[in-house]
């Protein structure tokens, strides 16, 4: 085990912009050409544009070998912290381990070179995993039915508040109002608005939890629906969910399960028996797919018999003998994207869950919730940090503390301490939020991570509120070890300073900032 | 059998005997104490679990059930598209540093990945001559649905004009994206012989109360659209906002959306390095003109600025107009996208180059000219349909052989070819088919096709 006193260096390239690796003549990629026959029969290929549409001149693209090109990129990313590299506690993400088999599958040529409108005929296969994906994923939620469309959770949650809406119109009573807890993730609150909800905040009660009688209160023949994440976000098991949904339901509402934290209780207990009507999964958390630096994900959504006719179409039907693609959804919301999903994020979560199976799924929750509380009393052990709401409870998969006693006492700040934590070779836990907690630090450590490397991450987290103690302009001016020091981000966001492509230059009056 | 013990390095009793020790507790069960009694499940009806060699040779076998472009051509477009992907972009997007990291929020520790979509937000203004472009959406579809509620709130009007004929999955889309926000989808109508936008009705319909005009170049059913220019002036002198949808391939050498004066520009990027998978994932690239609809964009973008020391870096930038800080009043709700398909063009473009992609123009022009031309040749068969310039696409149409497109599809079927998508959603068209030929197409498959078509509708 590396202690974390021991040096970390991220690798630093200073590496050019591609464009400045530019030089006329130069090209990194032969494409095939026509065939003297094929020009004979045709002619002149620009002959076929019409001269209105022809472009002046070459687009600007840069001129650069392929082993340059191949060079730059990979320089790149050395400069780019992954689970691959590093341990990512990076909280509501859940940045396990992605397995490299999965990957291995999705680059069968029967995957890649498939089309989404050839003949089901020819595409059994892939039919097959997808309806055999959806079941699975119905068993997993407690639901009746999914569409494996949504791109992402939060097209998943945008697809799901179409649903709300639509099933309120259908039955007659267009409901226009959305509950959703103060401590839920943004995108709920932008999904909701999206699909013409007026968003209604819960705020939580001293548990951290949704506060009953507010909900009671606040729930009328306006109300639509609620979303919750179950386990919130501060990693707190919402007890009172079976009669939030109660309540809900009576008042005539629907209950939306947002399934970032579904790492917490695979095998435990289900959305479905906790009473809600829609959940999404993020298969690239929950399911071991990679994030991929931002993308693609995946956000099926599952849900009970009641909204089964509002799903997105196409659905995958199975006959007995054959896969198709089923249109047939009485009151479908219609889709939210192109075709049928991001299959090969859908394959990959397949082949995992297929690896894990039964008993490996349960295995997973129970110890990315054991891992994380034995983080977390670790981290607490030696004081500094706290743990806000129910302080001598448990947490989930997650724990959120507040650095918010280190700030009062040494001025070293949440997003300090993120800093420091690069330093000693591990990623950031995700800071200031639940913007309902100060200086937040929000930690999901997941099941992939070993006790060794827990226990070096709890340390680092003590050895930073010794540092901001003893030398806080040590923790101020971190990270030293990454590849570049603190990025100032509010000059790329300035009117005056931004500069969002290599074309646009610095507004004028700026200072002049141009690559060098 | 304690599958998946390999992922979990945690699961041996011994070491969580000792963790759960320090917590003082005797069971694991202790831990989920406040998931109430009568919620809990065991024994869900999943599979039991596996050997990676027994996922291999099951999920493998499983894909064995497809044909796939390796097994025999097929001639489909309409959304996604075969091209080739050199190697140097697989190698690139497989690189474990960018494809297990999570979204840069930490920039120190994530240069590699924001520099790499710094660049691809550069080649894409580069290559459609437009100011700013996001970081990716999710496909052009939803994209679509974007524009026109973007457009919406530029101009505050509510009426979104797409053109007949427009691709249907990102009508379908559009619908759902615009509906809520209050946005009413209208047709503008097309020549039936040329296919253009007729200018007339475009004109008709294009009032005070029109948030944004919809043309896609080259058009869903292939063909060029040669007034693009003029309908755009005609969308602006009524103050809409001209939304430009275009195949970045395409752009080696036709006119890019910045040319033509549109004021939002989408395309699918999924031909530039990204296979095509079945329809997913894809990359829905979003890039717009001035300031003020920079402020109204959907979708992550990174910024290049400066540290602490002056060097130059790069993070993500005008986060207020997003869900984690604007909550319900952000531009749109997308967090997740996708950043590997965005890297994977942006490896692509690098590569090609302005030569490399005027290239493949002329070879993507030139075969599926050469397409056109042997299917035109066989008697009954009209290709392309509507007489006007086409890229990679173009309608077939077989009314005057006498012959449902249905046993078109299957002679070809039992040939060893898969023909183009019937467009049975535009009954006015007859029997007509929408056939892609790109350089993944060889002249020996165009022929196959050819030779296979004349087989079929000449009764042998």
């Amino acid at each position: 085990m590396r202690h974390p006193s021991k040096p970390f260096r991220q690798c630093k390239w200073s590496e050019p912009l591609i464009c400045e690796l530019s030089s006329d003549g130069k090209i990194g990629h032969m494409v095939p050409r026509p065939s003297e026959e094929e020009l004979r029969a045709v002619g002149d290929p620009m002959g076929h544009i019409p001269s209105k549409l022809r472009r002046d001149g070459p687009p600007n693209l840069p001129r650069v070998s392929e082993a340059e090109v191949l060079r730059h990129f990979v320089r790149l990313s050395q400069q780019n912290f992954s689970v691959d590299t590093t341990p990512y506690p990076l909280g509501s993400c859940t940045m396990k381990y992605n397995p490299k088999f999965c990957e291995s599958l999705a680059s069968n040529a029967k995957l890649r070179m498939i089309h989404p409108l050839q003949d089901e005929r020819l595409v059994q296969g892939i039919l097959r995993i997808l309806y055999e994906l959806s079941r699975i994923l119905c068993e997993i939620t407690g639901m009746r039915e999914a569409s494996l469309q949504p791109s992402a959770g939060a097209h998943g949650e945008f697809a799901g508040a179409l649903m709300i809406r639509k099933y309120h119109m259908v039955n007659g009573e267009p409901r226009g109002e959305m509950l959703i807890p103060e401590s839920a993730h943004g995108t709920n609150f932008t999904s909701a608005a999206m699909a013409g909800f007026k968003v209604v905040r819960l705020p939580l009660d001293d548990r951290g939890c949704i506060d009953v009688e507010a909900l009671k209160s606040a729930l009328s023949k306006r109300t639509a629906g609620i979303m919750i994440t179950n386990p919130n976000t501060l990693g707190i098991f919402e007890k009172d969910v079976v009669e939030i949904c109660k309540i809900v339901h009576e008042g005539g509402g629907l209950c939306y399960y947002d399934g970032a934290n579904l790492n917490a209780i695979l095998s435990k207990c289900r959305p479905g028996d906790m009473g809600f009507d829609i959940a999404h999964l993020n298969l690239h958390k929950t399911f071991a797919t990679p994030h991929g630096g931002g993308g693609p994900g995946a956000g099926p959504i599952a849900v009970s018999e009641k909204l089964r006719d509002f799903l997105p179409v196409p659905l995958i039907g199975f006959d007995g003998e054959r896969y198709y693609l089923d249109y047939g959804v009485k009151h479908s919301i219609g889709r939210v994207r192109g075709f049928y999903g991001n299959i090969a994020v859908l394959v990959k979560a397949y082949a995992y869950i297929l690896a894990l199976g039964r008993e490996g799924l349960r295995e997973v929750s129970e110890v990315a919730v054991l891992n994380s509380n034995y983080l977390m009393r670790r981290i607490l052990e030696r004081g500094g940090y706290e743990l806000p709401y129910q302080r001598s409870g448990i947490r989930m998969h997650e724990f959120v503390l507040s650095a918010k006693g280190i700030l009062d006492s040494t001025g070293i700040s949440a997003l300090d301490i993120a800093k420091r934590l690069l330093d000693y070779g591990i990623h950031a836990p995700t800071i200031y939020f639940p913007p309902i907690v100060k200086e937040a630090l929000m930690v999901e450590p997941t099941e992939t991570e070993s006790k060794m490397e827990l226990d070096r991450m709890a340390e680092a987290f003590q050895r930073i509120f010794e540092e901001a103690k003893e030398s806080p302009e040590l923790v101020r001016g971190s990270p030293s070890n990454a590849a570049v020091s603190r990025v100032d981000e509010a000059k790329a966001s300035h009117p005056m300073t931004m500069r969002l492509s290599w074309r646009s230059p610095p507004a004028p009056g700026a200072e002049s900032r141009s690559p060098s | 059998m304690n599958w998946g013990r390999h992922l979990i390095p945690n699961s041996s009793p011994e070491v969580k005997a000792s963790m759960l020790k320090y917590l003082g507790m005797d069971s694991i069960e202790e831990l989920f104490r406040d998931i109430p009694e009568g919620i809990r499940v065991e024994g869900l009806d999943l599979p039991g679990g596996m050997s990676e060699l027994e996922v291999m040779d099951h999920v493998g076998g499983i894909l064995k059930r497809n044909a796939s472009l390796e097994d025999m051509p097929i001639f489909l477009g309409g959304g996604a598209w075969f091209h080739y992907v050199p190697a140097v972009v697989d190698e690139v997007v497989s690189r474990s540093e960018f494809l297990t990291a999570y979204t840069p929020y930490q920039p120190e520790a994530s240069q590699g990945m924001l520099q790499a979509l710094f660049e691809y937000q550069s080649l894409i203004c580069d290559l459609t001559e437009m100011e700013f472009s996001n970081c990716s959406l999710y496909d052009f579809s939803s994209a679509l649905g974007e524009a026109a509620r973007m457009a919406k709130r530029v101009t505050g009007r509510s009426k979104f004009l797409v053109p007949k004929f427009s691709n249907p999955q990102a009508m379908g889309a559009l619908a759902s994206y615009a509906e809520p926000a209050g946005i009413e989808v209208l047709a503008i109508e097309r020549d039936p012989i040329t296919g253009q936008i007729d200018l007339e009705d475009l004109k008709a319909k294009v009032a005070k109360d029109v948030a944004g005009v919809f043309v896609e170049n080259p058009a869903y059913l292939g063909f060029f659209e040669e007034e693009a220019e003029a309908i755009g002036e005609i969308a602006k002198d009524e103050g809409a906002l001209f939304v430009v949808g275009f195949d970045p391939i395409s752009l080696g050498i036709v006119k890019p959306p910045g040319a033509l004066g549109a004021d939002i520009a989408i395309g699918e990027g999924q031909p530039l390095g990204n296979h095509v998978n079945f329809g997913g994932p894809n990359l829905g690239i979003f890039a717009c003109n001035g300031l003020n609809l920079l402020r109204q964009m959907p979708g992550r973008i990174i910024g290049m600025t400066s540290t602490r020391d002056g060097e130059r870096a790069f993070c993500m930038a005008l986060q207020t107009r997003e869900q984690h800080i604007r909550r319900e009043g952000a531009t749109s709700n997308i967090c997740t996208n996708e950043a590997l398909c965005a890297l994977a063009a942006a490896v692509y473009l690098s590569l090609l180059g302005p030569e490399g992609l005027r290239g493949l123009c002329e070879t993507i022009l030139v075969r599926s000219r050469y397409c056109a031309k042997l299917l035109s040749d066989i008697e009954g068969i009209k290709a392309p349909l509507f007489e006007a310039s086409h890229f990679k696409e173009f309608v077939v149409n077989f009314d005057r052989t006498g012959i449902s497109l249905e046993r078109i599809h299957e002679g070809l079927l039992g040939r060893g070819v898969h023909g183009g998508r019937p467009l049975r959603e535009f009954p006015e068209l007859g029997e007509s088919a929408l056939y892609c030929v790109t350089e993944m197409h060889s002249k020996g498959d165009v022929e196959k096709l050819a030779r296979s078509l004349a087989e079929v509708v000449g009764g042998k």
